[in-house]
């Protein structure tokens, strides 16, 4: 891909909630390289999770341009979208959300399903990856089988399993205790060693801290590093 | 997302919930083996009937005092033996005329009984109606004649009385007058309804004499040619009319009374299809509803399927694909339930039943069509939720 994974200009988002206007974010410049290693940190209502929203394409800005992949979200249709999300984000949740009565293979292998891979290729595919997480023995196994630690680990393989350029963690390690916490985020970086770009959305600042790059949000503002007029970061 | 793995997503969310799924395909079950089962029913009773007409012989021509439509009472017969021989010259030929007069007996042999149905004839009737004798011999034109005192026993009859015993030249009574077996008839079955081995023949004067009476109840002739049936009628109803100004009577053929009962079956058939397709069409209602409740149940797996790239048309096939799913499986059960139950209506019942192929594909089709119209607003549903909202549901 040229040019970077993500790149978000003057990027506003409100919703609407019975007819009062609500902002999320009020003008927010943010630009994800390949190969970045990125947290967002800020409390909770703080716009952090709107912002990763947009940014994986979830959802389409009210104002600014966000670039996603090359291209345009706003001119994107849903359908559009959705393959964006497919082919160049890889999404991690706090709560794993993983397909319950779904071994761990066909829970990694789904993504590839909307892409339209064949049965024996995910199946590949999908161990390969499980392999690489570390949970080789445990592929076969339903989510209800699983540690928290092995289910994030089966949701970052599910996240990396189209081979994205962007993984966006929100809160990976938020219902992990400390060790487990640990060897989640060591996987993760595991992977950015790897070449992928990763967006760390968290309220924890010992987990920031160990981001190569840290912004601060506020009330839908980036508040550090201090926004320089039409300077891009 | 390919057709057959959302055959296999559908597949598994309708095993997840297993009892869910099959209590809302009971529904469906039930409508389609109504259909089935009630056409079927009509359907085999009508092809009956039409066998039973058919059966009676070629080109009949029945006379009734009366007018033949809907609603009119049936008149009390004034016909004679007289009008019997100013028909027969009609039609030119007295071996095409037969005539009945009837009532129903008791009919004793020794220590045995039976109620059946005495019928006063005419020596051509095995000519008129397609009758054959098992053993001895039918009326003869002396017998009519001279008003003797023999009967043709029908094969029930014959059984009811004789058991094993060869019926032939033994003594019964009818109404407590006493006839002598020439023949019996063989097993002929039920026709429209009335068990034609019950009855008992005996020559119409001899009848007469038994019921105090000089009427007949009607006539039957068997037209010499088909394109001339009508016009035969008309005649003989004119005929009559001379002869009894004050009543009206009416020719009627096979073709006209199976148009007649035809109709009415046809109706009788829709209409009971039509109550069955209304349960049918609740038990897509109750399709709808079940799957409203499971894209509630799954908005979380709907956003998660969002986030990795499904497309709105991919979650709403899923969720058709699980309607249909479970109608058209529904509506297979339904076949099978249905034609079960019409094999056992054909079997104990005296209801006969068919099972045509034009009612099984009706019945798969409207089930599949009812999973696809009642599966598509929840599948709507689902395929517009939004992921943001969606992944957000606990």
């Amino acid at each position: 891909m040229t040019g970077p994974a993500i790149v978000a200009t003057g990027v506003t988002r409100t919703y609407e909630l019975d007819g009062v206007s609500v902002p999320a974010l009020r003008g927010v410049s943010l630009t994800v390289a390949d190969g970045d290693y990125l947290a967002v940190v800020g409390t909770s209502g703080s716009g952090k999770s709107t912002l990763m929203h947009l940014l994986g394409g979830l959802d389409r800005p009210t104002g600014g341009t966000l670039v996603i992949g090359g291209r345009d979200v706003t001119s994107l249709s849903a359908p559009e979208l959705a393959r964006l999300r497919n082919e160049v984000i890889g999404f991690v949740f706090q709560s794993f959300h993983l397909l319950p009565r779904t071994t761990a293979r066909d829970n990694v292998a789904l993504p590839l399903v909307y892409r339209g891979v064949g049965r024996r290729e995910r199946r590949a595919r999908a161990a390969a990856l499980l392999e690489r997480v570390g949970l080789g023995h445990r592929i076969d196994h339903r989510p209800n089988q699983l540690s928290g630690g092995e289910q994030q680990r089966v949701a970052i393989a599910r996240a990396l399993v189209t081979g994205p350029s962007v993984l966006l963690a929100d809160e990976p390690t938020g219902n992990l205790d400390s060790a487990t916490g640990e060897a989640v985020l060591s996987l993760l970086e595991s992977l950015h060693a790897d070449g992928v770009a990763i967006v760390l959305v968290t309220h924890d600042s010992e987990v920031a801290a160990r981001a190569h790059r840290r912004i601060v949000m506020r009330d839908g503002l980036i508040v550090d590093p201090a926004p320089t007029p039409g300077g891009d970061r | 997302m390919r057709l057959a793995e959302a055959w296999r997503v559908a597949l598994d969310a309708l095993r997840a919930n297993r009892l869910r799924s099959i209590l809302t395909m009971l529904g469906v079950v039930i409508g389609v083996a109504a259909v089935v089962a009630l056409v079927a029913i009509g359907t085999g009773t009508k092809q009956q009937i039409e066998q039973q007409v058919e059966g009676l012989g070629s080109n009949l021509l029945i006379v009734v005092p009366g007018r033949l439509e809907a609603g009119s009472v049936p008149s009390v017969s004034t016909l004679s033996l007289d009008d019997v021989d100013a028909v027969s010259r009609v039609v030119g030929d007295r071996s095409r005329v037969a005539v009945t007069v009837a009532s129903g007996e008791t009919v004793r042999a020794g220590s045995r009984t039976t109620f059946s149905s005495l019928q006063g004839v005419l020596e051509t009737t095995p000519t008129v109606f397609v009758r054959t004798l098992d053993r001895g011999s039918y009326l003869t034109r002396a017998d009519v004649g001279t008003g003797r005192r023999v009967a043709v026993l029908g094969a029930g009859v014959a059984t009811q009385l004789f058991g094993d015993r060869d019926p032939i030249g033994r003594q019964i009574t009818i109404g407590g007058v006493r006839f002598r077996v020439i023949g019996t008839f063989e097993r002929l079955g039920q026709s429209l309804g009335v068990d034609r081995d019950n009855e008992v023949h005996v020559p119409v004067t001899a009848a007469q004499r038994l019921l105090g009476t000089d009427r007949i109840d009607g006539l039957a002739i068997r037209a010499p040619d088909r394109e001339r049936i009508d016009e035969l009628g008309a005649d003989i109803v004119a005929t009559l009319g001379e002869r009894h100004p004050d009543t009206d009577f009416s020719a009627v053929t096979q073709e006209q009374i199976l148009g007649v009962l035809g109709d009415i079956l046809g109706v009788l058939t829709g209409v009971l299809a039509a109550i069955a397709g209304i349960s049918l069409l609740v038990g897509g209602v109750g399709v709808s509803n079940i799957m409203l409740v499971s894209v509630r149940e799954r908005t979380r797996e709907i956003g998660l399927r969002k986030a990795v790239g499904a497309r709105p048309r991919d979650i709403g096939l899923q969720f058709l694909l699980e309607a249909v799913l479970l109608t058209t499986l529904g509506g297979v059960l339904g076949m099978a339930l249905g034609i079960g139950a019409a094999l056992l209506v054909d079997r104990l019942t005296p209801v006969p039943a068919a099972i045509t192929w034009w009612s099984l594909a009706l019945a798969f089709g409207v089930s599949a069509t009812v999973g696809i119209v009642f599966g598509v607003v929840p599948a709507q549903r689902a395929g517009r939720l939004d992921p943001v909202v969606a992944l957000r549901t606990e």
